[in-house]
């Protein structure tokens, strides 16, 4: 996995509440059988007049110039702003795959769904969660400052607006280690081999059924 | 010693290790996995050079993307790129010794309904799967949840998952069901309640005397969308309704070990006086049938309702929401439920597709025909076996005589991977789990509702309420 320290960059504004992983990403994408080439498809909906499918050009299709990420003052964004319950619905990582794949790091929202925001660190992506007067402020100063960038500080756990006003945020513990060292969880958790094996053999003896399933195979 | 919640034992019971940072290793019981978030977790595995931890833990079919239409073969799939996924999952499970109810084994099906009817899934177990309604399980009394393809690749490679403990939330549900009122309009009120983000870091435990009356069909029909109401987990404790279904179920102990089990698993209640973060009560006697008018489930109202005014909702972040749900749906505030016309009727999904569901459906189409307005009304079974049962009960028959399409199992129209889907403005009675926009086809209108209520739908060209028929 990338590591993830600081960021800076700039930020385009998603004014939605609830965005779903079928927005995010639909699902006649998720036939692919890799990890990358999601991001021209992201928000496919609503970037594009026509109904996205898998393998096609999309440099051809008729864009949304309504939609935000189509404005050319957002071009190059790596931050999202967007509102609460950010990522709900499915588990498909394809979701913050298709968000990495088309640059965004970073997403500021009032809160997330749990599988979406576990999926997003896995990914070296961070999200972030701000009090919701806070993403107001943000919303209003990103509409009004066309080249409105933010600076991300993972291990000082800080967000600074252009103004230089700082604003902290929570991240497990956890998370912030492997995200800042790039660190492959299954490596880590089979450091923890012995206990695994410890653990099913105390577990095998209170519930040997849960183990007894090799018949079929 | 503390009173703990059913979460709570579950919790207990997994724990492999605890970290100094309050991360901690839980043991994954079942491995649940599908076509589609599969593929990349496999490649992980051999990029690693990594073999699965316990094989014989997984439980590998085809879903999402399988037709509903009869099928011998993968060639018979005409969509490459869904050919793709159900080959590349036959070749993994091969080549790393997984078991993979694949095309033309009885008991391929949804996820979620084979594998309780395997008895893959019981009580006290941890179980997971890269989908999102794995939340289903919590009705044999599991701590059972969705993952992504990263968690995916890690249970495979050491059947642990890194997790954190979530809040308890308790959802109570006390007094009688009315007639008419399912499994599915209790979960749809409770979320119209709580909200989509209402169970949010939290797992729910269904209870009260109108969740014990649910069969075991019923029960996942509510654990299958806790995840709506954004807890990632749903549970319901075990009694005898739980132990009955698991009796005789192919990987269900027997002998001595089921009656060690049964002991066990009678254990697997909340504690009177456990502590939960959050509580909900519910009368069950408010709860009508309900139909989902918006594109979040929790726009959902009684079908005797009449569509919310937004200029009314004080909430300007759920003003908007209304606003752009309205524009999408087609709809105008005000309207009543019941004059909105339904051009498709899909029963299916893993939120209703079991037996009991295809039977309330069948016993309101009987000696019925669909409406010709009605362009399509679909019935797809949850598995294999779910059709088989229904075919021995004649159920197949009567949705046939009534114009309704009997199809062969897999996800469907709940998220339109196969070719069933809604074309653009079409308004759908839909027994699935989710009415995003575009969810069951790019511009298809979802209504989500019970069996009975799409059944009806179905018959009379637009919503009506089943307990007047």
């Amino acid at each position: 996995m990338e590591k993830f320290v600081q960021l800076k960059g700039l930020v385009a504004p998603l004014d939605r509440a609830n965005v779903d992983t079928d927005q995010i990403i639909p699902k006649q994408f998720l036939k692919s059988i890799k990890r990358t080439g999601f991001g021209p498809n992201l928000f496919d909906e609503w970037r594009y007049l026509d109904e996205g499918y898998p393998g096609q050009d999309n440099s051809k299709r008729p864009l949304n110039t309504e939609f935000v990420l189509n404005q050319e003052r957002y071009q190059g964004a790596s931050i999202l702003l967007t509102r609460r319950n950010f990522g709900c619905g499915s588990s498909r990582e394809h979701a913050p795959w298709a968000l990495l794949d088309y640059g965004f790091k970073v997403i500021l929202a009032p809160s997330f769904a749990d599988i979406f925001f576990n999926n997003c660190f896995k990914n070296g992506m961070l999200p972030i969660v701000l009090p919701e007067e806070e993403i107001q402020t943000l919303f209003e100063q990103v509409e009004s400052n066309p080249g409105y960038e933010l600076e991300v500080d993972l291990p000082a756990q800080t967000v600074t607006r252009p103004d230089g006003t700082k604003l902290s945020f929570e991240v497990d513990a956890f998370r912030k280690h492997c995200l800042i060292n790039g660190l492959d969880d299954i490596g880590l958790t089979l450091e923890d081999t012995e206990a695994i094996k410890a653990y099913e053999e105390k577990r095998q003896a209170l519930e040997p059924w849960v183990f007894d399933v090799r018949g079929d195979l | 010693m503390t009173a703990k919640t059913l979460y709570d034992k579950l919790w207990e019971s997994h724990l492999v290790t605890e970290r100094d940072d309050g991360s901690a290793l839980i043991y994954i019981d079942r491995h649940i996995i599908h076509e589609v978030t599969s593929p990349q977790a496999f490649e992980g595995l051999r990029l690693a050079g990594r073999a699965p931890w316990r094989r014989e833990m997984n439980f590998a079919t085809i879903d999402h993307n399988v037709p509903t239409t009869p099928f011998k073969s993968a060639a018979d799939i005409e969509d490459e790129t869904s050919r793709i996924q159900v080959v590349t999952l036959q070749d993994n499970t091969k080549e790393f010794g997984i078991r993979n109810y694949g095309i033309g084994d009885t008991r391929q099906g949804i996820v979620h309904v084979m594998a309780p009817e395997q008895g893959a899934v019981l009580p006290g177990m941890t179980v997971v799967c890269g989908d999102s309604h794995t939340s289903t399980n919590g009705a044999f009394a599991c701590l059972a949840h969705g993952i992504g393809t990263s968690e995916v690749e890690h249970v495979l490679a050491t059947q642990c998952l890194v997790a954190k403990k979530m809040k308890n939330m308790l959802v109570r549900v006390d007094g009688e069901l009315g007639l008419g009122v399912t499994a599915k309009d209790v979960v749809l009120h409770i979320i119209g309640v709580i909200g989509t983000a209402g169970g949010t870091g939290h797992a729910i435990e269904f209870a009260g005397s109108a969740i014990r009356s649910l069969s075991m069909e019923g029960r996942m029909t509510v654990c299958n969308m806790a995840i709506e109401a954004g807890a990632r987990a749903g549970m319901i404790a075990v009694d005898d309704k739980t132990i009955d279904y698991c009796k005789g179920r192919p990987f269900a102990p027997t002998g001595d070990a089921w009656e060690k089990a049964v002991a066990y698993w009678r254990t697997l209640v909340s504690d009177e006086d456990a502590h939960f973060d959050t509580v909900v009560e519910i009368r069950a006697e408010d709860i009508k049938p309900q139909v989902s008018w918006g594109t979040s489930p929790e726009m959902v109202l009684p079908v005797d309702a009449t569509l919310p005014i937004p200029e009314e909702e004080a909430d300007g972040v759920k003003r908007s929401s209304m606003e752009r749900a309205y524009e999408y749906m087609g709809l105008t505030p005000g309207m009543k439920i019941t004059d909105i016309k339904v051009d498709r009727v899909f029963i299916g999904s893993c939120t209703n597709s079991r037996i009991e569901d295809l039977r309330a459906a069948a016993d309101v189409v009987k000696g019925k025909t669909k409406a010709a307005s009605v362009k399509q009304a679909m019935v797809v079974p949850g598995s294999g076996l779910v059709k088989r049962q229904a075919e021995e009960e004649g159920l197949d028959k009567i949705f046939l005589a009534a114009g309704f399409e009997w199809r062969e199992p897999g996800c469907s129209m709940c998220l339109a991977m196969n070719p069933d889907r809604l074309e653009p403005g079409e308004h759908c009675a839909s027994t699935s789990n989710r009415n995003f926009e575009g969810r069951q086809g790019n511009g298809g209108r979802t209504h989500l509702v019970s069996p009975a209520m799409a059944a009806a739908a179905g018959i009379a060209g637009h919503f009506v309420d089943v307990r007047e028929l």
